[in-house]
């Protein structure tokens, strides 16, 4: 393998695992507030690049996104209140079950608004054939816009999280809800927040994205499974092991292209989850005495 | 004594029996025969129901995967009696199956000789597989629980979907068509075939029903005490001296078995199978399905599984189709997690005393 060629599937895997890591990230923020895995991640990221296309029509490409991403932030806490705030004590098996039913719907409406058609925003800048040269390689400006953005967002994530009053109640409530209910802080508010901010970086990540991998009412469920390999990867709540790990299986999808058929790519995120659960199920950067004391 | 108390409790089937012979009746009276088609495969989605019941309600294993299992049965027992054999026919494999009298020599549509595995051995095959497939991922899959379980089955059903997607040798997008009948007995023929029509009912059902009678023991058996007892609290059932691990291999491995006996059976009544049997949507179904139906309610998952098929067989939920059962799921989680019999009614019927149980009759000293 060349150089350059090494390089340019570096690249590709780079892009893609970024979006990974936001995907992870976004199914990390609501599984530290509840505890509960939000089947209905990728639709957030779907539903970002759906919106903002259809916003484009009548607004100029940057307010387009923004209120793409207000929107689905919108989604996310409908969806909270109308499906999660109000049930008492819900077991894990009943919490999967209700949030695939949601993942369906959203991506049932989807197919009703949108159509089967794949759509794709335009390039932000330049057009398909345009490109730069990184070390040899050449890659879409596009590929920049997806990097810089998802690396901004968890730059600013993090701030959030150490920084602001919020972040930090919502830090208090991850660590231990009776605490954090004691000591003041509105726990179902924070719960809300959890889902609008998830909703929000996966919307926006959706919408960068859409020019290089197109937009389609059916992405979100890939998109959820690949982020929750992600997020079991750098163990399961774990931010920065997010970035790590949507890196790391961006990469192993981008050079296994040379190895194994395209079809089969999919397959190969899913039989590393598989190995991942039953070799590490608390991640590769996760102790396992820590994860004996969460419930899965 | 024991015989006739069994006897006793499986009345049950005696309803349920007369439904079907009046359905079929009356179907025939009325001149819309054409339902017993969807009844049919109704029956055949059921059989997969009712055993995914067991491991969810019973066992309270969670499986977003069985549709895979249903898939490979289908898969299976299309490809082994379509795909012709007679370009191998001198290697080893061929000819040992073909001494043993497991091939079917024929021709094809343009009279070139076709050599295929009669359906008997590829139905065989396939359930073997399936099992063999249950077994071995069984053992890591079953250590897991929640999300984790969750996603693990989830990721196998998209694996074995991807593979029919992918691979040519089980026709790719298009699927595999031009399944022949299964003759189960001479002049018992599995088909789509008008002809068959009645007769397919009848033996989609027998099947059925013989599942349920085998469920329905292994209920009420010391097997499906411990069962419910892993349910319950997989710790306290561990220090009781139930084999956990083991008890849910072998329900996870019998509810394997009957999604691909489902599988087998329709692809045969069909005449084909496509990719999208194997999707997670339709695993996603099954599980909607049996939450319906009350979770630990084999009757319940059976009645919601001929209903809820039927409905959307006959094309009742137009493009909705999909929408129709993530709502579904939704509604009964958010208010009747416990399924549809748990509501009102039930409530209705104790407070009448009308589904109290008889207590048994203790004689006074």
């Amino acid at each position: 393998m060349t150089s350059e060629l090494f390089i340019q599937y570096l690249m590709a895997g780079i892009t893609y695992g970024s979006i990974y890591a936001i995907v992870a990230i976004g199914f990390n923020i609501i599984y530290n507030t509840t505890g509960i895995i939000n089947f209905a991640q990728g639709e957030f990221v779907m539903l970002g690049g759906m919106l903002s296309i259809t916003f484009l029509q009548y607004l100029p490409l940057p307010l387009a996104i923004l209120l793409a991403v207000v929107v689905t932030m919108g989604i996310g806490a409908a969806i909270e209140m109308l499906f999660i705030r109000w049930l008492v004590n819900p077991g894990i098996l009943r919490m999967i079950i209700i949030t695939i039913g949601i993942s369906i719907l959203i991506r049932e409406a989807a197919l009703h608004v949108w159509g089967a058609n794949v759509r794709s925003l335009p390039y932000f800048f330049g057009n398909e054939i345009s490109t730069i040269a990184i070390f040899g390689a050449r890659v879409s400006p596009q590929v920049l816009w997806v990097v810089g953005t998802c690396s901004l967002m968890v730059v600013a994530l993090n701030i959030f999280f150490q920084a602001t009053s919020i972040g930090r109640e919502m830090r208090a409530c991850a660590a231990n809800r009776i605490a954090a209910v004691l000591c003041g802080i509105d726990t179902r508010n924070m719960v809300t927040l959890s889902f609008v901010l998830s909703a929000g970086i996966g919307a926006l990540a959706g919408a960068v994205m859409s020019p290089i991998t197109y937009t389609q009412y059916d992405n979100g469920t890939g998109l959820a499974i690949k982020g929750f390999t992600v997020a079991i990867l750098g163990g399961l709540g774990n931010s920065l092991g997010a970035v790590a790990g949507g890196l790391l299986l961006g990469i192993i999808e981008a050079f296994s292209v040379s190895v194994v058929p395209l079809a089969f790519q999919d397959a190969i995120a899913i039989a590393i989850l598989l190995v991942i659960l039953f070799v590490r199920p608390h991640g590769l950067f996760g102790s396992s005495a820590m994860a004996g004391l969460k419930e899965f | 004594m024991a015989m006739s108390q069994n006897f006793g409790k499986n009345l049950v089937f005696l309803p349920i029996v007369a439904a079907v012979i009046l359905i079929q009746l009356l179907t025939a009276w009325t001149g819309s025969v054409y339902y017993l088609t969807q009844l049919t495969m109704s029956a055949y989605y059921s059989l997969l129901i009712v055993g995914l019941c067991v491991l969810m309600g019973y066992a309270g294993q969670i499986s977003l995967g069985h549709a895979g299992f249903f898939a490979i049965g289908g898969y299976l027992s299309a490809a082994l009696t379509t795909r012709n054999l007679s370009p191998y026919s001198g290697q080893l494999p061929v000819r040992l199956l073909d001494s043993l009298g497991c091939l079917h020599a024929g021709q094809d549509l343009y009279g070139d000789p076709l050599l295929v595995v009669t359906p008997w051995v590829a139905c065989i095959i396939a359930i073997l597989v399936a099992l063999a497939i249950a077994f071995i991922l069984g053992i890591p899959v079953l250590k897991l629980k929640g999300h984790y379980l969750a996603m693990a089955t989830l990721g196998f059903g998209i694996i074995i979907y991807r593979i029919a997607l992918a691979s040519s040798y089980f026709g790719e997008a298009d699927g595999i068509s031009g399944v022949p009948g299964f003759a189960l007995l001479p002049g018992l023929l599995v088909s789509g075939d008008k002809a068959y029509r009645v007769s397919n009912y009848y033996i989609a059902w027998t099947v059925l029903l013989l599942a349920m009678l085998l469920l329905r023991h292994l209920i009420n058996s010391r097997v499906g005490r411990a069962l419910r007892a892993i349910h319950g609290s997989p710790e306290a059932a561990d220090a009781m001296g139930v084999d956990t691990a083991r008890f849910k291999l072998k329900t996870f491995m019998l509810s394997a078995v009957f999604s691909a006996l489902a599988g087998v059976l329709l692809t045969h009544y069909n005449g084909g199978i496509g990719p999208s049997e194997a999707s997670v949507m339709k695993s996603v179904r099954y599980v909607a399905i049996v939450a319906v139906g009350g979770m630990a309610n084999i009757w319940g998952a059976l009645a919601m599984g001929m209903v809820l098929n039927f409905l959307s067989l006959r094309g009742f939920f137009g493009t909705y189709d999909d929408a129709v059962f993530g709502l579904i799921l939704i509604t009964i989680m958010l208010f009747a997690p416990n399924g549809i019999l748990s509501l009102q009614v039930r409530g209705l019927w104790r407070q009448r005393g009308l589904f109290r149980r008889k207590k048994p009759a203790v004689k006074e000293a």
